[in-house]
């Protein structure tokens, strides 16, 4: 769908063009194991179009917003965006909210920070 | 010495004594803390999207609470820091951004990104000087080794936090030697914790908080310090590890001989 590539590239701002394919985004992923397809995979599926597999795939999820691949890249392909705005094309619809308000009190401890219950409804719900 | 400052939500709840620490440090230290009026909280992840523009607005708020007090806006959470001074490069580089935000604020006078975004370390190195730091320390920590942890967010991306070498900085290790104690290097110190993943995904959390707590002890750490609530929580709760995990703000208040 060449609407959906578009709208991916202009929410991430990103040219997947610029990719040289060392893999080094994916090398540098502390989330590489937990995901089914990853970094460099994100950026080359986005660059032909297959962007519908990436929003039905959990490893959208998965992204830690830790920066890595954008500070490693060679070619500042920024891979993390792609994702984010792979992920933004699922959760910007109406009824697809990763995260649900009730499933919080489950997930809570004593000690468990504010921050992380904030930052995961950014990540994860519009 | 006065600026503006942002605790953000988790130092007024979770990590109070983050934020207490640094209030009275900073009173020692010769600089104030004032924090800026009805803060909102700044998100905890920085939106990347281009067309991303309410989530950014909080920021923009603050940012533009301190340029009319003429102040440069200080934070201390590793979060709030990476998300303030990111959306502040948009409000200086995004025209789409600038533009848009702007247009919903209706401020007095737009904000352009004008407010210089410090962390409390980047006051402590730059404003203060280590070497005057390390001449008001009253009780140093002598021969301890403790490990830095800087994590993702307060380096990265580093072409816009300009803190540091994001790949070997230093900053923290400067910190602990002018309080008279011993940084150990270790190649974990600029990982991420696994982050907001403990909500969802605790092994990688886990994994994560591990390896980093690991290679902290295999080179000799004693303690391992942090700006940021999330990174605690991970370093203590998720990690398996002993060794204590405290804010560098508690043992800069300690060197100071304020606890």
């Amino acid at each position: 769908m060449a609407d959906l590539k578009e709208q991916v590239l202009t929410t991430s701002g990103v040219n997947p063009l610029k990719c040289m394919r060392c893999g080094k985004c994916s090398g540098t992923c502390p989330s590489y194991d937990s995901m089914e397809y990853h970094p460099h995979q994100f950026v080359y599926m986005v660059e032909k179009g297959d962007i519908e597999t990436l929003m039905k795939s959990e490893s959208i999820y998965k992204c830690l917003s830790c920066f890595a691949c954008i500070e490693r890249c060679p070619r500042g392909v920024e891979p993390a965006k792609i994702v984010e705005a792979v992920r933004l094309a699922v959760i910007r619809q109406q009824g697809q909210n990763h995260l649900k308000p009730q499933q919080i009190p489950a997930m809570l401890d004593e000690e468990l920070p504010q921050q992380a219950i904030v930052s995961a409804f950014r990540k994860y719900s519009k | 010495m006065t600026f503006s400052y942002f605790p953000g939500c988790t130092l007024k709840t979770k990590a109070k004594e983050l934020d207490r620490y640094a209030r009275i440090s900073a009173e020692a230290l010769g600089f104030t803390l004032e924090e800026i009026p009805d803060w909102q909280c700044c998100g905890g992840v920085y939106p990347m999207a281009k067309n991303e523009i309410a989530s950014k607005l909080s920021s923009v708020r603050a940012l533009a609470s301190a340029k009319q007090k003429g102040q440069a806006l200080v934070t201390l959470c590793s979060a709030c820091h990476n998300v303030i001074k990111q959306v502040n490069n948009d409000m200086k580089t995004d025209s789409n951004i600038v533009l848009k935000a702007n247009n919903y604020l209706k401020l007095d006078e737009p904000y352009q990104g004008e407010t210089e975004v410090l962390h409390y370390l980047e006051v402590l190195r730059d404003k203060i000087g280590f070497d005057n730091l390390k001449a008001a320390v009253k009780n140093p920590f002598t021969g301890k080794k403790i490990a830095a942890y800087y994590g993702c967010l307060l380096l990265r991306p580093g072409k816009v936090m300009q803190m540091d070498n994001p790949e070997n900085p230093k900053i923290l290790e400067d910190f602990i030697r002018a309080i008279g104690a011993e940084p150990v290097l270790y190649s974990q110190r600029n990982e991420c914790c696994g982050g907001y993943m403990t909500l969802e995904d605790k092994p990688t959390a886990q994994n994560r908080s591990k390896a980093v707590m690991d290679n902290a002890e295999e080179y000799g750490a004693e303690m391992v310090i942090t700006a940021c609530p999330l990174c605690m929580y991970n370093l203590t709760k998720n990690s398996g590890s002993n060794i204590p995990v405290v804010y560098f703000t508690e043992i800069l208040a300690q060197a100071l001989g304020l606890e």
